[in-house]
């Protein structure tokens, strides 16, 4: 999990791990699954040693009484960190190489990595699906997994515009 | 022959429609095999013009083909006569088109209950049915509105319901989102999700990427003929988290 994101949670207020865990858990739904408890006090430990979490305890007996609070480097970083623009970009030119390279060299037919692609992209689509669909309405997690659904799609055109470039290329060689 | 072929709700073997002749000679579907399993969602996907339209008209009987079989719950129907297809297209078959083919001069229950009466159930029977329909489909509160007082996702959920009206062996649908608005693709997704949790055999024939990936099973169609398919069950589960950002 990214450091600032573990920053921003906490935000709010000073937390207990299981707090922040749970807040995670409520804004991702079915994709929080996949998240390490592990992973989460690792990187408030690495906040800690950089001086970005100041961690008081209560009871002291048990890691979860730690409660952690942003020092103000942590609060500074966190605003940047909201005014940063930063966006995913996939790795769309990995794939056309791959589409040029197989029909130059004749190492595969362009069409059918098109159509493994597809089959893959298709399943995670249901799967995406399947899992917004299960979310109560307004859910912050479905809003998560409708991003996921449109980007599936986007990839699906283009993937669909792919199979048209191909097409004649195959017959007229 | 496997077993599947034979309890297959639909069937079909080397199917062909040709329009034209001579030169002119177009193969709109061209050798197409299918097997509908019982409460089997099957998608055909593919650009326009690929055939997949015509395909779904000629295993609905709308349209005959130029050759071989379409078989319907381990009965030949194309080459039946035309009062025993009219009949088995009334009974048999559910239909959902892009444009929903509502009566517009017809209420939501009125049309859905029409489809019952000219299937032959009594004015009683039909309206009960068609009161159930509704309530299914989440419209019991627009029954008596016309089609033009409702969304184009609450039409196409009233032509849902009237599809089911006389609990068709399968229900075909002709790009059912084609017409709709992303909202009201998404009503429509989760009504397809729910027949299909009924044990409602569906074929859908779209190049909507949405609607495809609830199907348990996705043909691509190229030239009228199949070139590739899918199994979309047994999924990736897991690996939603790296399309969000959330594993490396």
């Amino acid at each position: 999990m990214q450091q600032e994101v573990v920053l921003a949670m906490l935000a709010k207020e000073p937390s207990h791990g299981y707090q922040l865990r749970a807040r995670l858990r409520d804004a991702l739904g079915p994709l929080g699954d996949a998240m390490n408890a592990g992973q989460v006090y690792v990187t408030l430990a690495r906040l800690e040693r950089a001086g970005l979490l100041a961690v008081s305890e209560e009871g002291a007996d048990r890691s979860d009484r730690k409660v952690y609070a942003l020092t103000p480097k942590g609060q500074q970083r966190v605003a940047e960190w909201i005014a940063e623009v930063a966006w995913p970009r996939p790795d769309l030119a990995e794939f056309h190489l791959k589409l040029i390279a197989a029909a130059a060299a004749g190492l595969a037919d362009p069409l059918t990595i098109v159509d493994t692609q597809r089959r893959e992209l298709l399943r995670r689509l249901r799967d995406a699906q399947r899992a917004a669909m299960a979310e109560p309405d307004r859910s912050d997690a479905a809003l998560l997994l409708e991003g996921i659904v449109l980007r599936l799609q986007a990839d699906l055109r283009w993937l669909e515009a792919c199979e048209k470039n191909w097409t004649p290329r195959r017959s007229g060689s | 022959m496997s077993n599947a072929a034979d309890t297959s709700v639909l069937r079909a073997r080397g199917l062909r429609k040709d329009y034209g002749r001579g030169e002119g000679l177009v193969r709109a579907v061209d050798g197409v095999d299918l097997d509908v399993g019982p409460g089997e969602t099957v998608a055909v996907m593919g650009p326009s013009g690929c055939g997949k339209s015509t395909l779904l008209h000629l295993l609905g009987g709308l349209d005959r083909p130029s050759g071989g079989e379409v078989v319907l719950n381990g009965r030949r129907i194309d080459d039946i006569g035309e009062k025993a297809l009219a009949r088995m297209r009334r009974t048999a078959v559910g239909f959902v088109f892009q444009a929903f083919h509502l009566m517009e001069e017809l209420t939501a229950l009125e049309n859905v209950e029409l489809s019952a009466l000219l299937a032959g159930r009594s004015p009683r029977a039909a309206r009960r049915r068609a009161e159930e329909l509704l309530d299914q489909v989440g419209l019991a509160g627009r029954a008596r509105f016309l089609p033009s007082a409702l969304s184009g996702g609450q039409r196409q959920r009233v032509a849902v319901a009237r599809a089911l009206s006389n609990e068709p062996l399968v229900v075909l649908a002709d790009e059912p989102t084609g017409n709709l608005d992303s909202a009201a693709t998404l009503d429509v997704l989760h009504l397809f999700e729910s027949l299909h949790e009924s044990g409602q055999t569906l074929v859908i024939v779209t190049h909507d990427t949405r609607i495809a990936a609830t199907a348990d099973r996705l043909i691509s169609m190229r030239d009228g003929a199949f070139v590739d398919e899918t199994r979309l069950t047994g999924g990736t589960t897991g690996r939603l988290g790296a399309l969000a950002g959330l594993e490396d």
